[in-house]
């Protein structure tokens, strides 16, 4: 017969060995899928992006956006109100609300400003959305969706400030120009944004934009104090869009 | 037995229904399906292995392409190690497309015969038909 003091010896034992097998199978099971490798990738703590609108025409506008949507599929939907948009042009007096002034210069109230995800680090979409296709990278702050999540409940789009999110309401395939084979589509009913190039940036090459644009928009990281970024807008004075919404955008354009 | 006529033509007609899927098919030759590994990548590999051994990735593909998934969209992560150290890409169509170029011949061989969808290929692109083989 077992003893009162022996069976609750027993249960202890087995309880603690329990409790430290399940703990060691997921550390291995963790330890498993990830590499700390870093080599071939871009680094930053906090990624940002500096626009110099002064240095922009209208041809640099085009090839930017055309670099922009052709390697990332972003179709081509004939309704202006279907249109799907990476990075886009914005009337200064749209982009930025706040800066309209009574005497503000007249050139500048029409004047087109690029915009696109601003990756913010306060950001709504990612708060809003029900099944975390869209989430704020730990590692580097950049905002990014999951397409495999999304279904397409639009509540980002409500969420986003700068409707810089859009929706496929039809199949984009036929409406794409000329398929780049190494990124992905998009099928009917899912929403979809600048990924800040995520897919380049995890491979060690800039973002599309930046590389296209002659020197007129630059990425780096923002918590190094060193680094091109943060030099540049230690020497030009820039704006930010709706920064009173408190969403802490990360793209700052000189005007 | 009440009504005894009436409820073993019931039961009659019941199993008659229940067993279509089976009579319907006797006698029907399907035959195996044979992925093909025949394309020009593959033939000019010289270690003709994929990222796991060929048993596992038979059995699991799927768990390692979710796995994939999460590592290349959600955490950045691009390089796969295999256990003898050769090094890969993290991507559906860059990775695994470039070699599996057969799409027809390789997905769909099996999974037509057990009636899988593949959702993969409502977005990710199929490489061009005319590299299939």
């Amino acid at each position: 017969m077992i003893s009162r003091r022996q069976f609750l010896k027993i249960a202890g034992i087995s309880a603690a060995c329990g409790i430290g097998m399940a703990a060691t199978s997921s550390f291995i099971k963790a330890g498993a899928s990830r590499s700390d490798d870093t080599r071939d990738r871009l680094i930053a703590k906090r990624w940002g992006m500096f626009i110099d609108t002064r240095k922009i025409d209208e041809n640099d506008r085009e090839r930017i956006i055309n670099a922009c949507h052709s390697i990332h599929n972003v179709p081509n939907f004939d309704n202006p109100r279907h249109a799907v948009k990476w990075i886009w042009t914005e009337e200064f007096i749209r982009a930025f609300p706040e800066q309209r002034g009574e005497f503000i210069a007249e050139k500048l109230i029409q004047k087109p400003i690029l915009v696109l995800c601003n990756n913010c680090s306060n950001p709504p979409c990612v708060r809003v959305c029900p099944t975390q296709a869209t989430f704020k990278r730990e590692r580097d702050g950049l905002v990014l969706m999951d397409f495999h999540r999304c279904f397409g409940c639009r509540y980002c789009m409500a969420g986003c400030p700068y409707g810089a999110r859009s929706f496929n309401f039809w199949d984009p395939k036929p409406y794409i120009e000329e398929i780049n084979p190494e990124f992905p589509t998009r099928m009917m009913g899912v929403v979809e944004k600048c990924s800040f190039c995520y897919q380049r940036i995890d491979r060690g090459i800039i973002p599309a934009c930046v590389e296209v644009s002659n020197g007129a928009m630059v990425v780096g990281d923002l918590s190094d104090p060193g680094s091109e970024i943060r030099i540049l807008l230690r020497e030009h004075i820039t704006i930010r869009r709706r920064p009173e919404l408190g969403t802490e955008p990360n793209v700052f354009y000189k005007i | 037995m009440y009504d005894s006529g009436k409820v073993i033509i019931g039961i009659a007609v019941f199993l008659a229904f229940v067993m279509f899927p089976f009579y319907i098919n006797i006698g029907v030759v399907v035959e195996k399906p044979e992925p093909c590994l025949d394309t020009p990548v593959i033939q000019a590999l010289e270690i003709k292995e994929c990222v796991k051994p060929a048993h596992i990735m038979r059995a699991t593909h799927i768990a390692l392409l979710d796995n994939w998934k999460d590592l290349a969209s959600r955490y950045g992560e691009r390089l796969f190690v295999t256990e003898d150290k050769r090094e890969f890409d993290i991507s559906l169509q860059m990775t695994c497309m470039h070699c599996h170029s057969n799409y027809e011949r390789f997905c769909m061989e099996c999974h037509a015969f057990v009636a899988i969808d593949v959702g993969c290929w409502e977005c990710h692109v199929v490489p061009e038909k005319e590299t299939m083989r």
